[in-house]
């Protein structure tokens, strides 16, 4: 095997084959584990994807949400085993690959147009 | 220095740690080595075994390459390197002519050091090749990347040799040490290595056991 192959063939074993087919501008809401001593639990965390970088086990997304007044941003890696679900709540209707223009709006301003022609 | 192994750097990836964060790690193709030639104390003065990687064609090589591995009895290959043994402690006594050194000389955690080449950055200067400091790029300043003083003046009437220049940057033979292996792979002959190693892909890199330095 050549070397990118084999590179391809160790990430494929990390990869998550039942994640949803992720678009920028879907609101989404990802479950995330966290460690409370020696309790584990899932948190919530609910955003509109602003960007979505990298391909294969580096997959990521971003997410924004404005929570009390402040724009807050988080990176997920998409295959890690810190993630336990990812689920699609509204698709939107986007012309760029980055939002990152939604950072100098605030309430209505921020609203994304849903679509419909894709499933959730 | 026990005995290490010979592979090629096939590049970089991210793994998963049981605590799920993302590792990156250099994954290298390493051995199968065989021993090529094993020297003693009563041969040679000094105990040692040579190791061959990366098989080519017969045409490839000189005769007396050839007959050099012919007493092996190995394939034609292009790398031979020595490990040569410096602690008493280390017992060299188990290796056999033909004997073949594979990943699983390591394990998962072992703290190895990785020998390569690094990748050449041509004729460099003085920020990029020793960190010089750069002088203020505006304010009518024209002392942009210049050098600065290289010595005194007329005692000694010289610069000094070893005084940092610009120059060819990179293509030298670099050792990082105290790296951790995160998975070997034995039947594909991969290992994982956290962090970044020498050269580029396809570049032949040596992993050594950790050498001790000081206490």
């Amino acid at each position: 095997m050549k070397a990118q192959e084999l590179i391809r063939s160790l990430e494929a074993e990390q990869m998550k084959s039942d994640l949803p087919i992720l678009h920028v501008g879907d609101t989404v809401r990802v479950g995330v584990k966290i460690r409370e001593g020696d309790k584990e639990r899932t948190q919530p965390y609910e955003g509109v994807i602003i960007a979505k970088g990298s391909a294969g086990v580096t997959a990521n997304i971003t997410v924004r949400r404005v929570f009390q007044n402040v724009g807050v941003e988080r990176v997920f890696l998409m295959h890690s085993p810190r993630i336990e679900s990812i689920k699609v709540l509204r698709r939107g209707r986007v012309r760029r690959a980055k939002l990152y223009y939604l950072r100098d709006r605030v309430g209505k301003a921020t609203r994304l147009k849903q679509r419909f022609d894709r499933p959730l | 220095m026990a005995v290490g192994i010979l592979g090629t750097k096939l590049g970089m990836t991210q793994v998963f740690d049981e605590t799920g964060l993302a590792v990156p790690v250099t994954v290298i193709q390493a051995g199968p080595c065989p021993i090529t030639q094993i020297k003693t104390r009563s041969t040679d003065g000094y105990t040692a075994v040579q190791i061959g990687f990366g098989e080519t064609r017969v045409k490839s090589l000189s005769k007396p390459e050839l007959g050099h591995l012919a007493k092996s009895s190995s394939v034609p290959l292009r790398h031979l390197t020595e490990m040569r043994q410096y602690l008493p402690s280390e017992d060299y006594s188990v290796y056999e002519l033909g004997q073949e050194i594979k990943a699983d000389i390591f394990e998962a955690g072992q703290v190895v050091d990785v020998t390569g080449t690094s990748i050449g950055k041509g004729f460099a200067g003085y920020q990029k090749r020793h960190n010089f400091a750069r002088g203020p790029m505006s304010h009518g300043s024209k002392n942009h990347r210049a050098p600065g003083s290289t010595g005194a003046g007329t005692t000694p009437g010289r610069v000094y040799p070893g005084k940092r220049m610009a120059g060819r940057l990179g293509g030298t033979q670099v050792t990082i040490k105290k790296l951790i292996v995160v998975r070997v792979d034995v039947e594909r002959n991969l290992i994982l290595i956290k962090g970044a190693v020498p050269g580029k892909p396809g570049a032949l890199v040596q992993i050594m056991p950790a050498k001790k330095v000081g206490r």
